[in-house]
């Protein structure tokens, strides 16, 4: 990782609390470090700064030094240097941090500003907060509560704009309850690289719309709901379902590829409702794609596994058939196991001196937040010692033990055989010991199958395309006959005559740290939440297959390294 | 000065004509001499521009970043779209070639390769009038990759708005330029000096300022400056409408005529039975002045502060002057209202015209032009309130300075002075409103 230039520290006072910022810090986020909320719509920090909605307007002073001399000028009450203090107020969000600068926030001309503004930007919205989806993290609602004057002195008729317009598949927008902030075009235009929306007509009655001919149909679309600072637009999949204060948080990982963009899972009492991204500056801003909104649908999916027999039973019977194949076995893992999954794996391989194939998934890369290794956790499988080398040994090696007769039982770890290029006569051959979490050919034909839980249901890490150590949190309980990977493998592995590992994750983190010299320096309780950078040097030499996305950028010889 | 031929009998808008009356000496001149000689006169003449904001234009040329390695940009201000003004036009239209070779000396002095005419989209006549002069320009090598055998070379284009009057703004001027919708743009940082057109040093300025340079060049910075009063050198068009006998455009040396002489001397005074009311001196956008009020206190003469107690008839017309008693000089667009004019309906046209225009970028000006026109128009057609006034002029207090371009001013501006000036009439406005009168310039409300 390349460590950024010191970057020139400046002193600003904001509302008399001095603090030391990087010179070009703008004044809202300045003022965020010393506890100071300046209101703002329009500003994003990860977008262009447009300075429209004129909420975060404050007051701005320098010291006063002589034109001539350029000696400081002092005020003889205070015998501090004098500040002169602009009239006009300036926004904050254009207004950047330089060597004593000074802010004031909290004045009468301020108070009167964001009343004025709030005021504005509530004559002409509908103020249908009781039928809203935003309401509850609406910045609108919470900002007139805060800043507003609590009464209307608006007695003339609300502009009329287009309702429920369906700007694309899975966005819809209420034009009357835009505020304008243009977040959203920005967006589009910035991150999507889709510029499809724009306003049309002027003045007030200027209109939120997709250009003609035109969607907002791409892959990062529901982005623009999340940044939407008031209900306008909506995602068609979450619209009227729940409440947001209902709702439970829980960190997550977007498992759709190596990027490993970090998320938050929305719950309740059991149900997932949305993912949401959640913002992490060195991998995916505050953004994440749509398809990894939907992967919660998996959880409570018709073809979900389910057994009825007890897990000690399921280990009995798979510990049963792997004994006749003894020295013919073969294990696939996943990079879509967590990091202690595929610990386990590698042990579990060991205890049956099986050979290890890591089933590959790649696609196109769309060079925002989706790489073409579309596993969340392969170099999970080379920090864990599951496999050596990338590629990893190819599932058509498998294939030939298979018909050759070398490998007479395969134990599946999370994949289907089929999708991965075995074939169902193959499958025929051999037994097959398969944990898994939807119905698959795999489990169809599998002799013992052990249902296991998605990674809404259960804690674990994965490692990105970064190296980057990231961790996830179990949002939603397993449901009845589906049993934890963790203690299902550990206990496999002790049927198998393998050595005794805990099954509980915090207790195998005190394994993994003495075992494993790259997460020597970590647990999972400590793990930040933002990740934790691993040393990459050790595999500097294999060629991984992504391209560039946000902040990551290949290097020649494959290996990745933080943009 | 810049009207010298314009109403001559035979004067026509042709090359040759313009070539008979000493056309194109000026530049012929410029170009021997060195750029930055020529910004020295323009500094030295204390030419101020004459799109509306008065500020000084050779210290708008000495702000470019002419450092930056990037090519310097000249744009025209042809969008003259500020209700009341009516000069620019008129230059285009009769004296084309004044514009272009005062356009081409600017580009010279200021080493500009190209320049483009931002001219307003209502102008369909004065945009061909104006293809037609650079074509006549450039076949006698005033415009074009040499001009004049000198090696230098400069290109003008025009380019004809879509029908905004925030075009005029300098930032959103150039936002349309470049292809998109005239938001204006945040300054800091976006500076034309610094980060103008395509984001490169930009000169923007006005129509009549550029035909100044020309004379200004031609007689030298110092004997201009001695025209008309110190601080407001020159002469300025000054047009003036609405109810007195004579209306249209004169030129003046700036200051040296008060506008009770403009008014009365020049204009003819009021029409046949009618008393002056009201009057805006410099556009729509200015504050208005009422007839029969007095300013009183101090102005600096030359090194002297002197008193001053003028009724509006004594004020001079300059831009210092103006904006001493409150409002401000502006464009030049006298509108004059007498006593057949009810402010408030007034107000209600003004303010249609301005929430019409708003671009709808920023909050105040976006939500706060609408709320006014709404509040004006009800108060004209259906109910009027006592508090409305106190209403319009809270939401006008909640626009000015705070928004991102000078728009909120303009539209705050009439609604604040028409209700601190006439603030009876709106609270009386609903029981003198006998039977609504619309007249035929309220039914656009």
């Amino acid at each position: 990782m390349i460590q950024p230039a010191k970057p020139d520290l400046v002193t600003v006072n904001i509302d008399g609390k001095e603090i030391a910022v990087p010179k070009g810090t703008n004044v809202i986020e300045a003022a965020r470090q010393v506890g100071v909320d300046v209101p703002h719509y329009c500003y994003h920090p990860k977008l262009s700064v447009v300075g429209n909605c004129r909420m975060c307007l404050v007051e701005m002073g320098m010291p006063a030094v002589d034109p001539v001399s350029k000696a400081p000028i002092m005020d003889p009450v205070t015998g501090k240097q004098k500040i002169n203090w602009i009239p006009r107020p300036q926004i904050g969000c254009a207004t950047y941090a330089s060597q004593g600068l000074h802010i004031r926030t909290q004045t009468p001309q301020i108070k009167d500003c964001r009343e004025g503004v709030t005021e504005f930007l509530l004559i002409n919205h509908p103020l249908d907060c009781p039928i809203c989806d935003k309401a509850g993290e609406c910045m609108l609602q919470e900002q007139s509560t805060g800043y507003g004057r609590g009464y209307s002195r608006f007695i003339e008729n609300k502009n009329v704009k287009p309702k429920r317009t369906l700007l694309g598949p899975r966005v819809v927008l209420d034009d009357e309850r835009c505020i304008l902030c243009s977040r959203c075009i920005r967006f589009c235009k910035e991150v999507a690289k889709d510029d499809v929306l724009g306003f049309i007509d002027r003045g007030s009655y200027s209109t939120l719309t997709c250009y003609p001919g035109k969607a907002l149909e791409n892959n990062y679309s529901l982005n623009t709901v999340d940044i939407c600072p008031v209900g306008a637009l909506t995602s068609t999949d979450f619209r009227f379902k729940m409440r947001v204060w209902f709702l439970k948080q829980t960190n997550s990982i977007d498992t759709e590829s190596s990027v490993g963009a970090n998320t938050v899972v929305w719950s309740r009492e059991g149900v997932i409702h949305r993912i949401t991204p959640r913002r992490n500056d060195e991998v995916n801003d505050t953004w994440m794609a749509d398809s990894g909104r939907l992967l919660y649908k998996a959880v409570a999916a018709e073809n979900r596994l389910a057994s009825k027999e007890t897990l000690d039973a399921l280990i009995a019977s798979a510990a049963d058939l792997l004994s006749d194949a003894e020295g013919a076995i073969a294990v696939v893992g996943s990079g879509r196991s967590s990091v202690e999954e595929q610990f386990l794996t590698r042990k579990l391989a060991d205890a049956v001196k099986a050979r290890v194939f890591l089933v590959a998934r790649s696609g196109a890369g769309d060079g925002i937040l989706i790489s073409s290794d579309r596993n969340p956790n392969v170099r999970g499988a080379l920090i864990t010692g599951l496999i050596d080398k990338l590629p990893s040994e190819r599932l058509d090696t498998l294939a030939g033990g298979i018909d050759s007769g070398e490998i007479k039982a395969v134990i599946s770890v999370g994949e289907d055989l089929v999708a991965a290029g075995i074939t169902p006569e193959q499958l025929g051959k051999i037994s097959i010991v398969h944990l898994g979490t939807h119905a698959s050919s795999t489990s169809d034909a599998a002799k013992v199958v052990v249902p296991t839980l998605t990674v809404f249901e259960k804690s674990g890490t994965f490692i990105n395309q970064q190296f980057r150590l990231q961790k996830f949190a179990k949002a939603v309980p397993g449901k009845p006959g589906m049993h934890d990977d963790l203690d299902a493998l550990s206990r496999l592995i002790a049927a198998l005559g393998g050595a005794s590992l805990p099954s509980d994750l915090h207790e195998l983190w005190d394994v993994l740290t003495k075992e494993l010299p790259a997460l020597a320096t970590t647990t999972y309780r400590t793990l930040p939440e933002t990740g934790l950078l691993l040393d990459a040097t050790p595999w500097s030499g294999l060629r991984f297959p992504e391209g560039e996305t946000l902040h990551f950028k290949p290097t020649a010889s494959g290996e990745g390294v933080k943009a | 000065m810049i009207f010298k031929h314009i109403d001559e009998v035979g004067y026509t808008p042709d090359i040759d004509c313009y070539l008979r009356h000493g056309g194109y000496e000026v530049l012929r001149n410029a170009v021997t001499r060195k750029p930055e000689e020529l910004i020295d006169q323009v500094k030295k003449s204390g030419l101020r521009g004459r799109g509306g904001a008065g500020f000084p234009c050779g210290v708008k040329w000495g702000l470019v970043d002419r450092k930056s390695g990037k090519p310097i940009y000249l744009i025209v201000n042809a969008d003259e779209s500020e209700p009341g003004t009516f000069k620019d036009r008129y230059i285009i239209h009769q004296d084309p070639h004044q514009l272009i070779e005062g356009t081409m000396i600017s580009c010279f002095a200021n080493n500009v390769k190209q320049a483009y005419i931002y001219i307003r989209g209502e102008f369909p006549i004065g945009a061909r009038i104006l293809e037609q002069a650079i074509a006549e320009a450039r076949r006698h090598n005033f415009v074009g990759p040499n001009i004049l055998g000198t090696g230098y070379g400069c290109e003008i284009y025009v380019h004809r708005g879509a029908g905004a009057y925030i075009c005029g703004e300098e930032t959103g001027l150039i936002e349309s330029l470049e292809g998109k919708r005239a938001y204006p743009r945040i300054k800091p940082p976006y500076f034309p000096a610094v980060l103008g057109l395509y984001q490169c040093p930009t000169i923007v300025n006005n129509v009549e300022t550029l035909c100044h340079v020309k004379h200004i060049v031609e007689m030298g910075g110092e004997a201009y400056s001695k025209i008309g009063t110190p601080n407001n050198t020159g002469t300025r068009i000054l047009c003036v409408s609405g109810h007195v006998r004579k209306p249209g455009y004169y030129e003046f040396e700036v200051g040296k005529i008060t506008l009770g002489q403009l008014l009365y001397d020049v204009c003819g005074g009021p029409l046949p039975g009618r008393t002056f009311k009201a009057i805006i001196p410099g556009g729509s956008s200015a504050k208005v002045l009422k007839v029969g009020e007095r300013y009183k206190g101090k102005r600096k003469v030359g090194a002297e502060m002197v008193d001053y107690d003028w009724g509006i008839e004594d004020v001079p017309m300059d831009f210092d002057c103006l904006a001493m008693i409150g409002s401000m000089g502006g464009s030049g667009g006298v509108i004059v209202m007498d006593d057949s004019v009810n402010m408030v309906e007034a107000l209600a046209n003004i303010n249609a015209f301005y929430s019409h225009e708003s671009c709808g970028q920023c909050t105040p000006c976006r939500e706060g032009s609408l709320w006014m026109k709404k509040i004006t128009s009800r108060m004209v057609h259906e109910e009027a309130r006592t508090e409305d006034g106190a209403l319009l002029k809270s939401v006008a207090d909640q626009i000015a300075g705070r928004t991102i371009c000078a728009f909120g001013e303009a539209c705050s501006w009439p609604t604040q002075s028409f209700v601190a000036k006439f603030g009876d009439e709106f609270k009386g406005y609903s029981e003198n409103k006998k039977q609504p009168k619309v007249s035929g310039s309220l039914e656009l409300i």
